[in-house]
């Protein structure tokens, strides 16, 4: 296990942003039962080149995120691959929890909470997205950690809570510079607001070989990848 | 998909009293503005054709269709007559009236020059693609690339299984088959009739789409 560069605790229904080097990786882990982590991902040096969950699902013929997935950007290049994960099911079909979902939950202030005042993914991902010069037309459709719905052939979509327990685990390496961003408050379709706490550590990783699970996934993975080694040539 | 039965509206507006009456041909695009309470149809005038198609509130192009807050807030992947199209302000932009094919994607996204070298290799690089006609059509009222989000592919057949897969399969359309939407306040509505040669979604054939209008003009 190579050193852990930066550690991070994120607690439930906060949010944090974090640029990891190419190269290196960022490992999520759920420190509770039920966690949600909403993540979006920028290219570092390109204004508008960010994650597509469309691109990124057709490209692989999956409606579910999962290992050793690449994930794409609208650009064509692999921003982060999949590497590991205890979760065969990361939910990318629901996108973010917005203000009006926590209406459902009853009032909530900082006045009377603090803290522990219940916000949505959006705000916090916006929050966070506004520290780096970005608004509301970057935000886009998100990876769910951590949470599964479940798809069938009528294309209902479930919900499925509980799909994580504490310390279940995924690992993104960052194909190239990347912003990531990320809220942990509830996925969208829970209905309940326990937000747990996510662990982010971010290590260096070694050069993948020839034998790289993403590389060799699908020829799509490995022609993303072989892109995002072109963005700075 | 031989064998399933889709439900199917039709609609009562009449062609001949349509005030918007176009053809966008095979691998076009189109900008328009479809007033509050107006009409859109969209014909599939050859069938097995998808129309690559972005909605958003033409008084703040920031509140722009949403596929995943669409899909989520109605628990179905797929779209058909009643479904509701909303931003990402939660707002309904739209409401699909009418619709004789029986559903639509929103997953699958649009085709681009770099997601199609991507998917089919180096030799698409500069094959036509509906980003680009987004792009080209969307910057007559300034909207870039910034605020392209996932679009609708009407009449494309994107079947999702149990287990978490997602394909490309032949169309459900056919030809003469519509889909009607009731613009729930002013929008801009951004198509690309998708050009795309590689997969099965237009049936490798490319063909020109019919667009009926209704509103007060």
């Amino acid at each position: 296990m190579s050193e852990v560069l930066l550690s991070h605790e994120i607690p439930g229904g906060a949010a944090w942003s974090v640029l990891v080097r190419a190269g290196r990786e960022l490992r999520l882990t759920a420190l509770e039962a039920g966690a949600n982590c909403s993540t979006l991902l920028y290219a570092a040096h390109h204004p508008v080149d960010r994650l597509n969950v469309p691109d990124t699902l057709k490209a692989q013929m999956s409606a579910r995120v999962h290992a050793p997935m690449v994930l794409m950007s609208d650009r064509g290049t692999a921003l982060c691959s999949v590497t590991g994960s205890s979760l065969d099911w990361h939910d990318a079909l629901c996108g973010h929890s917005c203000d009006a979902q926590l209406e459902r939950l009853g009032p909530s202030s900082y006045h009377a909470e603090r803290n522990a005042w219940r916000r949505s993914a959006r705000a916090g991902l916006l929050g966070e997205l506004r520290k780096h010069g970005r608004g509301p037309a970057d935000l886009h459709a998100c990876v769910n950690f951590f949470a599964k719905v479940a798809t069938s052939g009528d294309g209902t979509l479930t919900f499925m809570p509980g799909h994580a327990s504490a310390g279940d685990w995924v690992t993104l390496r960052a194909e190239q510079d990347v912003l990531v961003v990320l809220s942990t408050s509830p996925h969208p379709l829970d209905p309940q607001w326990t937000p747990p706490a996510v662990l982010a550590e971010v290590r260096a990783t070694a050069v993948p070989g020839a034998d790289d699970p993403s590389w060799t996934f699908r020829d799509e993975s490995a022609r993303a990848l072989r892109a995002a080694r072109e963005v700075l040539a | 998909m031989t064998g399933t039965i889709l439900p199917v509206r039709e609609s009562e507006l009449d062609p001949a009293t349509a005030v918007l009456d176009v053809t966008v041909a095979d691998g076009d695009g189109h900008l328009g503005v479809i007033p509050a309470g107006g009409s859109l149809r969209i014909v599939d005038l050859h069938g097995n054709q998808a129309v690559d198609t972005l909605f958003y509130d033409a008084a703040d192009v920031g509140n722009r269709y949403s596929a995943m807050d669409t899909v989520r807030e109605q628990g179905a992947a797929y779209l058909t007559a009643g479904s509701r199209l909303l931003s990402v302000n939660l707002d309904v932009l739209a409401t699909i009236t009418a619709d004789t094919c029986g559903r639509h994607d929103t997953l699958g996204g649009a085709c681009a020059q770099e997601s199609n070298v991507v998917r089919y290799g180096e030799h698409t690089r500069h094959q036509h693609a509906c980003r680009e006609t987004f792009l080209r059509y969307g910057a007559e009222v300034g909207i870039g690339a910034r605020d392209l989000g996932h679009n609708i592919n009407f009449f494309m057949n994107v079947p999702l299984t149990a287990d978490g897969g997602l394909s490309f399969e032949d169309g459900l359309s056919g030809p003469g088959k519509y889909v009607e939407v009731r613009a729930e306040r002013d929008l801009y509505v951004l198509i690309s009739n998708c050009p795309q040669l590689n997969n099965p979604c237009n049936g490798w054939d490319p063909t020109p789409v019919r667009l009926l209008g209704w509103w007060r003009a």
